[in-house]
């Protein structure tokens, strides 16, 4: 049943076709409860069937009741996007069998969600572009199987742990023609999540899984083509590979005379093909019809009020406000406001500096802050540290006042992350102050012209970037500690004056 | 001290009464019960029996009458409908699925019961899954209906149904008070065919949590006594809003023997032509207008202007609805979690299917598939959406008639308590039973039967339709006629261990 296709890389086909992409991300939302009973949400490294009751095992007579919090959350990320909120939406019942579902259906919404329309816009290769989505919606997650072959038979376990959780869907419009493309979105789209702090959207721990419809057309072609759903995708990286590997696949059907059959496929990680699953003739009727146990919901403008309120601000009004508020480059502002944490990180030093300070403390953020929590990991915060904003604004109220050296200033916070110490006390302590005594700098320079004749003769003869040789001499004999500006300016007035 | 065995043909109240006095225990009551309940074997109300349960709980009760804390149902003898979750007792549903199946907690009605000190004798019979009208549809045998004899003596009649097993119970003077569940009629026709009281409360008075579901936004948990005020107390004890069911209303519960005192002058009783055409056994035509005619002579208005012209849909509207939502509700039992199930399978799917192939009985199975079928892609507009649309205009149609009068009345039943077989193999003259009881709930408004007179020595019963949440209105006419006629005080030939 499954082929591998067989692909020519070589082969550029998308001279010809342009795909077009569409994509259905689910988000586990963080709330505390789950979606319609009162059990812990968190299933992650938790013993199986330990967060259960008889709500989410699906027990004859129990009833759903919404979870407050959960509904709360898909409306702000509605908002954040851009959506449209209904006055009235609803829950349905979607029908099928499958012995991870515990009641046989499961409870979502169908016609009435409660997010229409919205948008979000990415950046790709530079360009600015727009995705649009159709709607996002609400519902359960399912329990899980864990699939067991001990030799004598296969069979499966089921963890009910993530029965029940809440499960929040968003469907784009077919409005993407790359998989940087969709990778972007995805990646645009966790951060949002994160920022409004209702989802980690973690993909390689499920918190956010991803199918893309894809299918391709002759470029300038209106009609859409035949569109094959891929599923199995488990990183932002392999959302990209499998939609640039279907896009070349249909691509290559195409070209020797086939034609796309409308089916699903899964993503093969480790070969980086897509497989066929299933056909549309084997696809289910899910037998929607309104869920009769939880009326319909009403959100007046009130509530949607409220929710707005406890929104903060989002990425990308944060990154136009750090241009402006605190003069930074595009992309300083980008890496700042990359994720809210370090955004707020930065404001708070910038508070705590005092005014002037917004681009000294910016220029530590983005490079030794950064330099060491990157060594953490990819997605380490100043929390995980014992380092705070206090520190770096102290750190850069020392660099401003030429109190310690760029150099020195490295290896203040270098030691403020290992020990927490505050960066004055770490100067005072270990006697890092930079030497500002004009006379002992020229001292040593009076020494190091001495010593280096050779140098002194090659900027004399005209080499004026021999300089840089003489200043490095005198910055190590000052151990660092002397401002590298003062430096090179008495260094100049000795050796232009003869001397 | 003695206990006479007479005392057990006493209602609630007089129980109530005598044990506050201290003229017997709650334990002697509840012994002698019990002692009568396994007289009666032969009527097959009960699936389980709790004798250990009673004993104990007639001891809790007995304490608290001992300090002067018991309330109208301290101490008093109730069958609970083995549709409703007991903890630690065996819930079937009248199913073989479920014969097995014991449910981790109460559900709420019960909890309620407990709470206002009732003594749960046992789990009665029904038909599997509350699907049908005599009770012949358990997995456990029928119930026999006390009052219908043959030549020879021998117990030949249904008892109605579903709610079977706790209407004949009453009627037999097993217990004063029970608990049913009413879909389609399924407290109502049961009560009218076995000579006692009945009622389905409005839509969303009564919790459903617990209970295991047929057609949830169609039934509702309510009493089978044999007086007004036994009805009044249990309902008294079970209603209102539960933070467990979302379905239940945020509606203050009134005293309902607040219309007591009122009597019958100056009632609108309305009398639609629609409920005494066609189909209506003249046999029982007869009492319900003697009854009536005995309203009128009290003062009543009687209002046959009134019209609800779209019941006559209201049969086909329910057996769209109601296997709808029951083909979800039933989908959990698959062998997979709980209850029967098939384990020498040639696979997942082929245990599954064959657990659902035996482990239901027909009905369920006929009415899962119709269900299915009306819910199926390409059907949905035409069945199930347009049931939902004729289902408003009948509830708008009940709502406009009670503008007119304060009551509605009609005949609970078509006919009178049927030999067991007789409709057994034809599902739609089964379905007809509930002719007059159906269009109740499908607009959601109380309804309440209570006995008018006999047809051929077996029971009639009057059905009473009021408007939303004003079950006291009918509480108070069922009171009313009662003082003027004393066919609730009727008792059927004592029913020995021989039938
Ligand atoms: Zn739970």
């Amino acid at each position: 049943m499954t082929t591998q296709a067989n692909v020519d890389y070589n082969v550029d086909y998308n001279v010809d076709y342009e795909a077009v992409i569409g994509l259905e991300v689910h988000i586990q939302l963080k709330t505390r409860s789950k979606m319609f009973c009162s059990c812990d949400r968190e299933y992650f490294d938790t013993e199986p069937n330990s967060h259960v009751c008889a709500i989410c095992l699906g027990m004859p007579g129990m009833l759903p009741v919404v979870n407050e919090q959960a509904v709360a959350y898909t409306i702000m990320a509605g908002l954040a996007l851009g959506c449209d909120i209904p006055t009235h939406s609803k829950f349905d019942r979607k029908n099928y069998p499958y012995p991870d579902l515990v009641k046989g259906y499961q409870i979502s919404q169908y016609d009435q969600p409660f997010c229409l329309g919205g948008k979000l816009d990415i950046e790709v290769d530079g360009e600015p572009r727009t995705v649009h989505l159709e709607r996002i919606h609400l519902e359960e997650d399912t329990a899980r199987l864990l699939h067991r072959d001990d030799g004598a038979e296969a069979y499966a376990l089921i963890d009910v742990n993530r029965s029940g959780s809440p499960l929040m869907e968003l469907v784009t419009q077919p409005d993407m023609h790359s998989g940087a493309e969709a990778s972007a979105f995805l990646h645009k789209l966790r951060r949002t999540m994160r920022y409004l702090q209702i989802a980690d959207a973690d993909m390689e721990k499920g918190q956010l899984r991803c199918d893309a419809n894809v299918s391709i057309r002759p470029r300038g072609q209106e009609a859409l083509g035949t569109k094959v759903e891929v599923k199995n995708m488990n990183s932002f990286r392999s959302v990209q590979r499998a939609i640039e590997f279907e896009i070349e696949r249909q691509a290559q059907v195409l070209a020797e005379g086939g034609r796309i059959v409308q089916e699903t496929r899964g993503y093969v990680d480790a070969t980086g093909v897509t497989v066929s699953q299933r056909s549309k003739e084997e696809a289910n009727d899910y037998r929607y019809f309104p869920e009769p146990d939880i009326p319909p919901t009403v959100l007046d403008e009130a509530t949607t009020q409220a929710i707005r309120a406890r929104m903060p601000e989002l990425p990308d009004a944060r990154r136009a406000r750090f241009e402006s508020e605190y003069s930074l480059s595009p992309d300083e502002a980008r890496t700042l406001t990359d994720s809210r944490e370090r955004s707020e990180d930065f404001e708070a030093a910038v508070r705590a500096a005092g005014g002037g300070l917004a681009r000294p403390v910016a220029l530590l953020f983005i490079g030794e802050v950064a330099r060491h929590l990157n060594e953490l990991g990819q997605e380490a915060e100043l929390s995980e540290t014992p380092v705070t904003p206090a520190h770096v604004a102290e750190l850069a109220g020392l660099l401003e006042r030429r109190e310690v050296t760029g150099t020195t200033a490295k290896e203040v916070l270098a030691i403020a992350f290992e020990t927490g110490e505050m960066p004055a006390a770490i100067v005072e302590a270990r006697g890092l102050k930079a030497v500002s005594d004009e006379g002992a700098i020229d001292e040593i320079a009076a020494r190091m012209i001495e010593a280096n004749p050779k140098a002194v003769e090659d900027y004399r003869s005209g080499k004026k970037s021999a300089i840089g040789f003489l200043v490095g001499q005198v910055m190590r004999e000052a151990k660092g500690r002397a401002d590298a500006n003062t430096v090179s300016s008495l260094l100049r007035k000795r050796l232009d004056s003869g001397s | 001290m003695a206990f006479d065995p007479a005392h057990l043909d006493r209602t609630a109240h007089e129980h109530a009464a005598a044990l506050r006095a201290g003229d017997y225990t709650a334990t002697a009551l509840t012994e002698a019960t019990l002692e009568r309940l396994r007289q009666q074997e032969h009527l097959n109300a009960y699936i389980t029996l709790t004798e250990d349960l009673a004993l104990r709980q007639a001891q809790e009760a007995d304490a608290r009458l001992r300090v002067g804390e018991g309330g109208p149902l301290t101490g008093v003898p109730v069958g609970v409908k083995d549709l409703l979750s007991t903890r630690d007792v065996r819930t079937t549903a009248g199913s073989r699925m479920l014969e097995d199946f014991t449910p981790v907690l109460d559900c709420t009605v019960v909890e309620r019961l407990n709470a206002a000190g009732a003594v749960t004798v046992g789990k009665t019979n029904l038909d599997e899954f509350a699907m049908g009208s005599s009770t012949e549809h358990s997995a456990f045998g029928p119930t026999r209906n006390p009052w219908g004899r043959d030549g020879q003596g021998n117990l030949d009649r249904v008892p109605g149904g579903s709610s079977g097993g706790s209407a004949a119970t009453v009627a037999a003077r097993g217990v004063p008070l029970s608990l049913g569940t009413d879909t389609g009629g399924s407290i109502r026709q049961p009560a009218a065919l076995c000579g006692v009281l009945g009622m389905k409360p409005t839509y969303g008075r009564v919790s459903r949590f617990g209970v295991v579901a047929f057609a949830s936004s169609l039934e509702q948990v309510g009493p089978i006594g044999r007086d007004a005020e036994d009805v009044a107390d249990l309902l008294q004890a079970i209603a209102g809003q539960d933070q467990m069911d979302s379905t239940t209303a945020p509606v203050p519960v009134p005293d309902f023997k607040e219309r007591f005192a009122r009597g019958l002058d100056g009632l609108r009783v309305g009398v639609p032509a629609e409920f005494f055409g066609e189909g209506l056994d003249p046999a029982v035509r007869q009492p319900v207008e003697a009854a009536i005619d005995a309203m009128e002579a009290q003062g009543a208005t009687i209002v046959r202007d009134i019209a609800l012209p779209s019941v006559r849909a209201a049969l086909p509207v329910y057996y769209i609805i109601a296997p709808s939502e029951a083909s979800a509700n039933l989908a959990r039992y698959d062998g997979v979690k709980y209850g029967f199930a098939v384990t020498d399978g040639l696979s997942a799917e082929d245990e599954m299917a064959r657990t659902r192939g035996e482990g239901f009985g027909a009905e369920v199975k006929r009415r899962v598939m119709l269900g299915t079928y009306a819910l199926s892609a390409g059907y949905y507009d035409a069945y199930y959406l347009k049931a939902q649309k004729v289902r408003t205009v009948i509830r708008g149609e009940f709502e406009a008639a009670l503008e007119q009068c304060d009551v509605i009345v009609s005949p609970t039943s078509p006919n009178t308590a049927f030999r067991f077989a007789e409709k057994l193999d034809d599902p739609y003259a089964m379905y007809l039973n509930d002719l007059y009881t159906i269009p109740v709930n499908i607009a959601g408004n109380p309804g309440l039967s209570i006995p008018c007179g006999f047809a051929d020595g077996l029971p009639v019963g009057l059905q009473l339709v009021g408007r939303p949440f004003e079950e006291a209105t009918l509480l108070g006419v069922a009171h009313a006629y009662e003082a003027i006629a004393d066919w609730n005080r009727q008792a059927p030939p004592p029913v020995g261990t021989q039938g």
